[in-house]
């Protein structure tokens, strides 16, 4: 057999022998992967219909033979065997000869270990989903306990907190997301002002403008926007972190040094975000507001001052309080299910995938639950 | 008597089986300012089956990444079976790369696809072979890696002996002329270590594919490499050549002598 470069993918069938008696057949030229679709084919029009008394193949003009090809040959044996027709490969070069001896292993058809994965029934997938959801809820309760603990620790030993850490994520969540959530609450800011002003224009009562712009932002819009970006940023960001460490067995060597992961890794995340969603916050309302007065200023004929005097007269030093520690519960749901989720990967690449997927996902859900239980309270508690 | 099964399937290009497979001429590495490899040159014989020694930190896995055109060199050129690989075109690239396979350190399977799926990505994409020819084609990979029976499990599910082998399975998909192995038995116990260095021999043997291995194990280096270059850290080159055997009982430079002999730099001036 020469290199497999110079030969061309093709190949020679010629069977001779009478009916009925033993037949030869000699095959020569190269059976490989390119050419091997064609060579099944042929062999399946030169395989004796009626069953010859015995099936010589004659090897010895074969000049390229790859694990393909050489597979087809060992089936084309096996095939002649089911059928009782004796078989002998002859003239095998010596190349040949070993290619077919390194795959020839009675363990060719071992059956699948485990079955494949097949698509689960109706019954099957509702039983699997509640039981992960119920799963679900037993780890996440499992890691509030022990981030609540952690956090615990932290209040009572403050020099056990990485500081360091904290710092840095305070300027990945804070400082860097501070553009994107100034922006966002501006355009909010002057969406609700032109859109009520449309309203308002019926009644002449433009100075309205600025308490609903005010109430509608400090009360609300300000926490719940922040709290959607900082999941989308760094909620996401944690788990992918914590997700990809855990992969690379990151986090089980913290755990054989002594650390405990929960307080080494998702106490700085927790306390940053728990730090810097307030202040973002206080930009989205400052930044809010400035987009109601753009629009009060420009198009509805106030003026700065009166805009300002009816803002400050419409919210109260309550409701920005009370924004700010929603915000701050926001940002412990959203740090901490995010490292949750990162805790949670097992296995590879798609399994952090999932985990950031689902940190957005319960972060932006759990935010939105709260933020409904918060308004029913202040109602009352006002 | 008939003939069948002739068709006008165009020759390949027929080269000199004697020309190198891979030919490096002066060769330079750098990332930013950090030369890695200065000026190295060496050959590849087909059917070899080649090492590239030396300690940690010397560049051997940079310089796969290079013959299999992952990197393109800073200077010099790279051939892979009679091709430019500093100037290949990418098309002309997924052409190469189909006739070479590339063991990774951790098997590099797609930890979403079954052993089975993983294996049969090279087939279902370059050829159009049947499911059903493909199955036998992914079985027989599977078994010759002694896989057998694990065509359903995710990689997650298997030791880190058993991805090598599967990443093994899958590199030898397509039946590669040049199969490079980057550790192939690092982080394996010795009996497995053993096997893998079987197996790999017997690919050499039994279907003629030129190995290329980086290693450090002076096992597998004893028992697999027909050829071995040595590279080092401080020439950023190569410090000697030849079979391995022949190196390690007439070669007397310390840098391969303390290799050889797993002694630690300048342990033998000490003991003197």
């Amino acid at each position: 057999m020469d290199s497999r470069t110079s030969i061309p993918a093709r190949h020679n069938f010629e069977v001779s022998g009478p009916a009925g008696e033993e037949k030869t057949l000699a095959i020569s030229g190269r059976i490989s992967l390119e050419n091997l679709g064609k060579f099944l084919d042929d062999v399946e029009r030169v395989f004796p219909r009626s069953a010859p008394q015995g099936l010589r193949v004659d090897l010895s003009g074969i000049r390229y033979l790859d694990s393909a090809g050489a597979l087809a040959l060992l089936n084309l044996r096996e095939r002649a065997e089911s059928q009782s027709i004796p078989f002998q490969f002859v003239n095998t070069a010596e190349e040949a000869r070993r290619i077919l001896v390194l795959l020839d292993r009675p363990t060719l058809h071992t059956p699948p270990l485990i079955a494949g994965r097949r698509s689960a029934n109706l019954f099957e997938q509702a039983g699997e989903s509640s039981r992960a959801l119920a799963g679900d809820f037993w780890a996440v309760m499992e890691f509030v306990g022990e981030l609540i603990r952690g956090l615990g620790y932290s209040l009572i030993h403050p020099r056990s907190v990485r500081w360091n850490d904290v710092l840095f994520y305070m300027k990945r969540a804070g400082m860097d997301g501070l553009p994107i959530v100034s922006l966002i609450s501006f355009l909010i800011g002057l969406v609700i002002a032109f859109m009520s002003s449309l309203q308002l224009k019926q009644f002449g009562a433009y100075l309205y403008v600025a308490s609903l712009v005010a109430i509608a932002i400090v009360r609300e819009l300000g926490p719940l926007m922040t709290g959607i970006i900082v999941a989308g940023r760094s909620g996401s960001a944690f788990a992918a972190e914590i997700g990809t460490m855990m992969v690379n067995e990151e986090v089980d060597a913290l755990r054989t040094m002594g650390f405990d992961p929960t307080r080494f890794l998702a106490v700085p995340k927790v306390l940053a975000a728990m730090i810097v969603v307030p202040i973002l916050t206080l930009y989205a309302d400052v930044f809010g507001i400035l987009g109601g007065l753009l629009i009060g200023v420009m198009f509805l004929d106030l003026t700065v001052y009166s805009y300002v005097d009816w803002t400050l007269w419409s919210i109260t030093l309550f409701d920005i309080v009370a924004s700010l520690i929603k915000a701050m519960i926001f940002a412990a749901l959203i740090a901490g299910i995010g490292c949750q989720r990162g805790f949670g990967v097992r296995g590879g690449a798609a399994a952090v995938g999932s985990a950031t997927t689902s940190a957005v996902v319960a972060g932006i859900f759990l935010i939105i639950v709260v933020d409904s239980i918060f308004a029913v309270i202040l109602h009352y508690v006002r | 008597m008939r003939r069948l099964g002739e068709r006008g399937i165009s020759p390949l290009p027929s080269r000199n089986p004697e020309e190198p497979i891979i030919s490096v001429e002066g060769i330079t590495a750098r990332f930013g300012e950090e030369t890695i490899l200065a000026d190295v040159s060496f050959q590849v014989r087909r059917g070899e089956r080649f090492a590239i020694l030396g300690g940690s930190g010397c560049g051997k896995t940079v310089l796969l990444k290079h013959l299999v055109g992952l990197y393109r060199p800073y200077a010099g050129t790279v051939r892979v079976m009679g091709t430019n690989m500093t100037e290949v075109e990418e098309a002309d690239l997924i052409e190469l790369r189909k006739k070479m396979g590339v063991l990774f350190q951790s098997g590099a399977l797609l930890g979403s696809l079954t052993l089975y799926e993983n294996v049969a990505l090279p087939l279902q994409a370059y050829t159009d072979l049947s499911p059903a020819a493909i199955e036998e084609i992914v079985r027989m990979k599977l078994a010759l890696v002694n896989l057998e029976g694990y065509q359903n499990h995710l990689p997650e599910e298997l030791s880190g002996g058993m991805k090598k082998r599967a990443g093994l399975a899958r590199a030898m998909a397509l039946d590669p002329e040049i199969l490079f192995f980057d550790e192939p038995s690092g982080g394996l116990d010795p009996v497995t270590a053993a096997e893998m260095d079987h197996l790999i021999k017997s690919i050499n043997t039994g279907m003629g594919t030129t190995l290329v291995i980086v290693t450090h194990d002076l096992p597998s280096i004893f028992g697999v490499a027909s050829r071995v270059i040595m590279l080092d850290k401080g020439v950023r080159g190569i410090i000697a050549e030849g079979d391995p055997g022949t190196l390690r009982e007439t070669n007397r430079d310390p840098r391969v002598v303390h290799f050889f002999n797993r002694q630690m730099a300048g342990r033998d001036q000490e003991e003197r």
